[in-house]
């Protein structure tokens, strides 16, 4: 079991001190991302420049360790990135989820490599994904109306 | 230490070791249970109620057996009052559908809690929004106990309808059912009763509660699954038109229109679940070889344990009352500064099975202040061991999470 290398330092410190928790100003989209199987709840806010560089993200909300450590690990990769860079890691973690990573996608998915193992933990897999899927929705999907979207707007993992 | 004398009885348990605390989502079978329901398709196995052959009389014989044995088990008067269902859940649907909505008026109310499962709540808020009877919520306190002021201050003159768990899934406090039924029937109203949680646990007589209706799944006392069991009392349900319509449940059919059968069959349309019926009544002769005080007793115990060992740990909370032999066996709690699924995960690593999330009882959870919790459930089979491994589990939790100690 990866119990022990799941709830391991990385996610643990990512979880008990996050560093991108809060709000930011001037996002040009938010979305809400809703698990409803487990209750998990992340509001995610990004501010994506006129080039397409993700200038900065931020993250509130509630739920598990898994989901909440996920998020703050992605926003801290994708912070300075093109869109097409974060959506590229997101299929990379996404594969690595369901067990389809090489060595090489491990080490550019740097710290969320630490989530590998939920793999094994089926019933914890919409948690690690929860954040990876709202900002992928948000930037495939909600990106073209460029506008900060209301609190009623949410995805969800199921 | 004690040792648990049914444990064996569990093949679950050697095949998949395991410390098994959420009996209160399913409970687990015993053999005697698996054999009946394998022994009604090795030589009962035909449709009943509809061959006149003797193999489907033997299975009609199983099916009217098993509803004569839940007759005596919840001391109903009479075989018909016994309608047979998949679970709990369409059980109350089908009081809700076939005498709430027809029986129910604008003007009226209906009380409830807000400690239901969502299956004694959504069908009721379908009641009140189609027929315009108002829904009202009672409120327990913190131990899950519903004041004398709360209770007369929302149960008017115009209720109609009680619609109550008799024992909490979260709380596992018992509710004063008999008292609810003596303040709904002074308004010539009734109640309907969700013993998904009761019934595996005590000993439930409907004519002593003054139950209209009672709601139970066979799979939480250790039936197979997809049977279950709708009481209700004869002239109510002899009133009621029937919830689905079809095959079983007619006594003669023209192309303009149809006669129904008589109850039970009136209420069980379609080709019904024979070997779940079987299954059940081998459960129920289970549960009473086993007897009530002998659960009782024992997961009192066990309850009291849990309780000792977590008033140890500072971080830990548990819902409801004090007392443990107030819990039914249930133990809803939180670790502070962990989410209940990451205590989940963490025990199940160890083996431990436990819930975690909101229990089908959302409301109670935001009336609580919780976004979810962790909730051990106990049962006839669970042992001192058991409460070691998962108070052992327990203890490692917050270390895991990363807090020091
Ligand atoms: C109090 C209560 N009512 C109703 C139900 C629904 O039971 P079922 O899902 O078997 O219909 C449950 C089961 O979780 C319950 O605990
Ligand atoms: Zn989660």
């Amino acid at each position: 079991m990866g119990l022990e290398s799941i709830y391991g330092e990385i996610l643990n410190e990512h979880n008990l001190r996050p560093s991108h928790r809060g709000n930011i100003s001037g996002a040009t989209i938010r979305l809400e991302g809703k698990n409803p199987t487990c209750g998990d709840d992340i509001y995610l806010e990004l501010k994506v420049g006129e080039d397409g560089i993700i200038e900065d993200g931020a993250f509130s909300g509630s739920g598990c360790a898994i989901s909440q450590a996920s998020v703050d690990i992605m926003l801290d990769m994708i912070i300075g990135e093109s869109k097409e860079r974060a959506l590229e890691l997101c299929g990379k973690f996404m594969g690595m989820i369901h067990g389809k990573a090489t060595e090489d996608d491990l080490d550019d998915l740097d710290e969320a490599a630490a989530l590998k193992d939920i793999s094994h933990m089926p019933a914890r897999v919409k948690c690690a994904v929860l954040g990876w899927h709202t900002m992928e929705e948000m930037l495939k999907n909600r990106e073209s109306e460029g506008h900060a979207r209301g609190e009623h707007e949410y995805c969800t993992t199921e | 230490m004690t040792e648990n004398r049914f444990k064996k009885d569990f093949p679950i348990f050697d095949n998949v070791p395991c410390v098994y605390l959420d009996s209160a989502a399913t409970a687990q079978r015993p053999a005697q249970v698996i054999e009946a329901q394998k022994r009604f398709y090795e030589t009962m196995n035909a449709n009943p109620l509809r061959g006149l052959y003797e193999l489907s009389i033997a299975a009609t014989d199983a099916y009217e057996e098993a509803r004569i044995c839940v007759r005596d088990f919840i001391n109903a008067a009479d075989e018909a009052e016994i309608i047979f269902t998949r679970n709990a859940t369409e059980s109350l649907n089908l009081v809700a559908y076939s005498y709430g909505l027809n029986f129910l008026h604008e003007g009226d109310e209906i009380v409830t809690t807000v400690m239901e499962h969502h299956s004694n709540m959504l069908p009721w808020q379908m009641v009140a929004e189609k027929t315009g009877a108002k829904l009202i919520y009672l409120e327990p306190d913190m131990d899950g106990i519903f004041s004398r002021e709360e209770l007369d201050r929302k149960i008017t003159e115009r209720c109609k309808l009680i619609a109550i768990t008799h024992v909490s899934n979260v709380f596992g406090c018992v509710n004063p059912v008999k008292e609810l039924a003596d303040r709904v029937h002074r308004n010539k109203g009734v109640i309907v009763v969700d013993g998904a949680q009761s019934v595996p646990h005590m000993k439930v007589d409907v004519r002593e509660l003054g139950a209209d209706f009672l709601a139970f799944s066979g799979h939480k006392l250790m039936a197979p699954f997809g049977i279950g069991v709708c009481y209700g009392r004869r002239e109510l349900l002899e009133a009621m038109p029937p919830f689905l319509t079809g095959g079983e449940m007619i006594e003669y059919v023209k192309l303009d229109g149809a006669t129904w059968a008589e109850l039970p069959h009136k209420f069980e349309a379609g080709t019904v679940n024979p070997a779940g019926a079987y299954g059940l009544k081998a459960a129920i002769e289970y549960l009473q070889g086993v007897g009530f005080d002998y659960i009782r007793e024992t997961e009192d115990r066990l309850t009291a344990r849990i309780f000792e060992e977590f008033s140890k740990l500072p971080y830990m909370h548990v819902y409801g009352s004090k007392d443990p032999a107030n819990h039914s066996g249930i133990t809803a709690f939180t670790i502070d500064g962990v989410h209940p699924h990451d205590i989940s995960s963490i025990l199940d690593a160890d083996k431990v099975n436990i819930r975690a999330g909101h229990h089908c009882a959302q409301p109670l959870m935001e009336y609580l202040k919780v976004g979810n919790t962790a909730r051990a459930s106990l049962y006839l089979y669970n042992d001192d061991e058991d409460i070691d491994r998962f108070i052992e589990s327990v203890k490692k939790v917050r270390g895991i999470m990363g807090y020091g100690a």
